[in-house]
């Protein structure tokens, strides 16, 4: 009984701070600290350990750099060697990936944010689509190589590289669109719909067009994954040693990694050097086109603000 | 009578001012109106008459189903997939809501003006163009552009910068500018939700002025917050209020004198003094 009267004495009077508190704020702020320098220590090393491979690349690769390695079609002879034709063969194979990733993605993306209903089946899509983007790439060059190589008899085309590749992105590039789509205000749909519009014109001229600089950076992103990826083109034929640049889609051809594993993989040093070079090279490309997808997302932003 | 059968015209009888009130024209009829959310009953039973070339004032607590009726007007709930809607919205006199209307005809016909001002990331001059040129406009845009700007009070401040975004505007422009483009379609009837909420007093003020010089055109139904605006502003005052079952509930409809000074429920009454809501 005088427990239970003590209790309520507590409650109802002003509390002793000490006897209801122990702040112990020396303890919890040397945790919090413990806990900064936790991150900290993983930021520098993630920063360090990316200098070391920039310096590994740059260290062997920077005296092979030239207007040569560019310019000129491979050869036997390291100091007459370039790589045209593998910079002009990933131009191409990106090029066409893109284009069919773009619209085909896209054209899912508005379907699955603007017309399909919210319900069991768009979930079970939406998870498989990204269970799709985590698929490793040398499923798709299978998947091409059934497909596109055989099958529909591209043959080791271009066509059939950028189509492989295409389907490789593609996940990557419906999940950015629709994240665009998503992000549109439905103010704007709201203020479309409430002159007349019709859905087609509403997603026509007010939901893609503040979309766009999400769905082409994410096209862009993907873009640059493309570019760097190799084994899905091993399986489905791009070549190791091409002399010319590719004329068309069906042309043969080969491509800036491909070109580097096949420098790397030589006896001679030079080669190897030239290996690194190559990369430089490509780490440039790469680097120009997530500017360009940095500058079109700022580019637009400042036009679209709501 | 005798006269109507003939087929002359009937002149305007001096007398009708007197009976004004009593004699006008219905343009909107909600007839048993239901709406639900999935399983929520959001509004119960909503009966009213909205006239012709008035300001009809839709007034109430939070989460009394004001604003979900008014957009029942232009069939907006379409696009709420778990809306549904039942009863009957006629408008002279045909059912809108029905499977056979299409809502893309019934909103060019009932125009909307929204809470937040909320402009194309467009030009000022296609933040207006927009909605006539969609709904097959024929006719020279610049001029009905500048008629449409003027009707909303706003040419005189714009007409230098036509081509300049429309969210370059501060906010009562920005909501004078949505007006200027829900007149673009030409509308019979202009639905505001909450125009002023988001303004400061000074475009509040502007807003209301101008939605009495738009009244001579056009019918208007705006949901507020503000019973003083409600107050100054409209013919007719229709208070809502939340049933027993958290249903939205049509307490009473009158002409707004009478509703402010008058009122006949006493829900009506504790409301409009401030005791609730």
């Amino acid at each position: 009984m005088s427990a239970n009267v003590q209790a309520d004495t507590i409650i109802t009077a002003t509390p002793e701070p000490s006897a209801t508190f122990t702040p112990r704020t020396r303890v919890r702020r040397a945790l919090g600290n413990v806990w900064r320098v936790i991150f900290l220590g993983s930021t520098v090393l993630a920063v360090v350990l990316l200098g070391m491979l920039l310096w590994s690349i740059l260290e062997p690769g920077k005296d092979w750099l030239s207007w040569r390695l560019i310019t000129n079609m491979p050869s036997r002879i390291p100091e007459k060697a370039g790589m045209n034709s593998a910079i002009w063969g990933s131009i191409w194979l990106v090029g066409g990936s893109a284009i069919f990733s773009f619209v085909i993605g896209l054209g899912s993306a508005i379907y699955l944010e603007e017309y399909a209903a919210k319900n069991r089946w768009t979930d079970f899509i939406q998870t498989n689509i990204s269970n799709l983007a985590g698929v490793p790439s040398i499923v798709y060059g299978l998947l091409g190589l059934v497909i596109f190589v055989d099958l529909l008899g591209m043959g080791r085309s271009i066509l059939a590289g950028s189509l492989t590749m295409g389907l490789l992105i593609l996940p990557v590039v419906v999940i950015s669109s629709r994240e665009a789509i998503r992000a549109v205000p439905s103010s704007l749909r709201q203020a479309s719909y409430g002159l007349g519009a019709t859905q087609w014109q509403t997603i026509r001229h007010h939901v893609l067009p503040a979309a766009m600089p999400g769905i082409l950076t994410g096209v862009i992103l993907s873009m640059s994954r493309a570019i760097g990826e190799t084994a899905p083109l091993i399986v489905v034929g791009g070549a190791s040693q091409v002399l010319f640049r590719p004329d068309g889609p069906f042309s043969p051809y080969m491509v800036m990694p491909l070109q580097i594993f096949n420098w790397t993989s030589r006896p001679q040093q030079d080669f190897e050097h030239l290996a690194a070079a190559a990369i430089i090279v490509l780490m440039i490309i790469l680097l120009v086109m997530n500017s360009l997808a940095i500058i079109l997302r700022q580019h637009f932003s400042k036009k679209n603000r709501w | 009578m005798a006269l109507r059968s003939t087929g002359t015209t009937v002149p305007t009888l001096p007398a009708k001012d007197n009976t004004a009130r009593t004699q006008e024209e219905t343009i909107l009829r909600l007839d048993k109106l239901n709406v639900f959310y999935g399983n929520f009953h959001a509004v119960s039973n909503v009966d009213l008459d909205i006239q012709k070339n008035r300001i009809t004032a839709f007034i109430g607590p939070s989460g009394c189903g004001k604003s979900t009726v008014l957009r029942c007007i232009n069939r907006m709930n379409d696009l709420v997939p778990s809306a549904r809607v039942e009863g009957q919205v006629l408008y002279h006199g045909q059912n809108l809501n029905s499977r056979n209307v299409d809502p893309v005809e019934v909103r060019r016909r009932i125009g909307m003006v929204f809470q937040r001002p909320n402009p194309f990331p467009k030009s000022i001059f296609e933040n207006v163009a927009w909605g006539a040129r969609i709904n097959g406009f024929k006719g020279n845009m610049a001029e009905h552009v500048e008629r449409c700007l003027r009707q909303a009070a706003l040419w005189d401040e714009v007409k230098d910068k036509l081509k300049e975004s429309g969210l370059s505007l501060s906010g009562g422009q920005q909501q004078r500018l949505c007006i200027a483009r829900a007149l673009a379609t030409s509308p019979d009837v202009i639905l505001l939700d909450e125009p002023a909420s988001a303004l400061d007093p000074i475009s509040t003020l502007r807003i209301e002025e101008l939605l009495r010089e738009l009244q001579t055109h056009y019918s208007i139904v705006i949901v507020t917050h503000n019973m003083q605006q409600a107050a100054r502003l409209s013919d007719q005052t229709v208070f809502f209020s939340l049933s027993d079952t958290r249903s939205g509930i049509l307490v009473e409809a009158g002409q707004t004198e009478q509703i402010f000074t008058n009122p006949v429920d006493p829900r009506t009454e504790a409301y409009i003094t401030g005791r609730f809501g």
